[in-house]
């Protein structure tokens, strides 16, 4: 299995997940230029968090033209596993990879603390390591995470189970996002975007206890080697 | 020709925007209680050169107001075209 980190300028956790793919896991993980074309022989691409162009005009907005973004849509459109995480999320966004949109946080503040998350979907990729219906704890850092969907949008993803994180209650809704999704996938279920970071909660050395990080990219990876190391398509 | 062009961009009608709605409570408690409604958006100005019909420089500002400069899920756009001076 082989796993690329893109880095956009303005990226600021791909080395993160590097960490996590290559020193936890034992992954061979390679980093991603921006500005690369040549994507081939990958298994798991991972958007990851920053901020990609300084956030501006829209979050993801700007990075979604840069070079290696039309490659990376191939390899979506091919069944390639595709992991947006935060700012990677937004990115998926903006690229038509995943419905909706991100609006500005209802509180205003850009919001960096942990939260409860409840697994919704645990029949995909991302999650199958993981209990359904379980609470886990992973932390959000964002100022746009207000995740935004038409009625009509939101009823396709209840109707095909692609929502899979949701923040536990509105009490703890870091954001205001619609029913409180913190996380969604697509309706071939290859590509999953979420605002909360895996990769601080992937080790007892950072988050003692409450590693609940560490059963997505472990779901990623046993989805992985099932599928022996090829493409769906 | 060229052209100024100015483009505003603001979240669509019907989706709740938190900063129009906490810039509302600001001028509210300034006292301005005529204050129904608030919408924070977008304003950009672009020149455009070379370009000979005001059509054809409509037609541009919207390829890129849709491909970039806003997002069609949540944002409406609108924008004025005019002949650049001397």
């Amino acid at each position: 299995m082989k796993a690329g980190v893109v880095t956009f300028p303005g990226s600021n956790c791909d080395a993160d997940v590097f960490h996590v793919l290559k020193n936890i896991f034992n992954i061979d993980t390679k980093m991603i230029w921006y500005k690369d074309k040549n994507i081939k022989g990958y298994d798991l691409i991972v958007l990851p968090g920053g901020f990609s162009y300084g956030d501006y005009l829209r979050s993801g907005a700007i990075a979604r033209f840069a070079k290696v973004m039309d490659p990376i849509i191939d390899f979506a459109e091919k069944g390639g596993l595709v992991l947006g995480i935060c700012n990677g999320f937004q990115i998926l966004l903006e690229s038509n990879l995943l419905p909706g949109a991100m609006k500005v946080n209802d509180n205003l503040k850009f919001v960096c603390k942990n939260t409860v998350l409840t697994v919704i979907n645990n029949k995909t990729p991302f999650t199958n390591q993981c209990e359904k219906s379980a609470a886990i704890e992973m932390p959000v850092a964002h100022g746009e995470g207000n995740y935004y969907i038409d009625k009509e949008g939101l009823k396709e993803l209840n109707e095909n189970n692609q929502i899979i994180l949701k923040y536990k209650n509105k009490k703890v809704n870091p954001n205001g996002s619609i029913n409180n999704i913190a996380g969604i996938c697509n309706k071939e279920r290859n590509v999953f975007g979420l605002m909360p970071h895996p990769e601080r909660c992937s080790e007892p050395l950072i988050t003692p206890g409450k590693s609940d990080g560490y059963n997505i990219f472990s779901s990623i990876i046993s989805f992985i080697n099932k599928r022996g190391g090829k493409i769906a398509k | 020709m060229d052209w100024e062009v100015k483009i505003e961009t603001k979240l669509k009608d019907g989706i709740l925007d938190p900063q129009g709605k906490a810039v509302k409570t600001g001028l509210k408690s300034l006292g301005y209680n005529n204050v129904e409604s608030v919408h924070v958006g977008k304003y950009l100005e672009l020149v455009l050169e070379n370009i000979e019909q005001k059509n054809k420089a409509a037609k541009m500002v919207e390829e890129m107001c849709d491909k970039l400069l806003a997002n069609p899920v949540i944002e409406d756009y609108s924008y004025h075209i005019k002949e650049m001076e001397g």
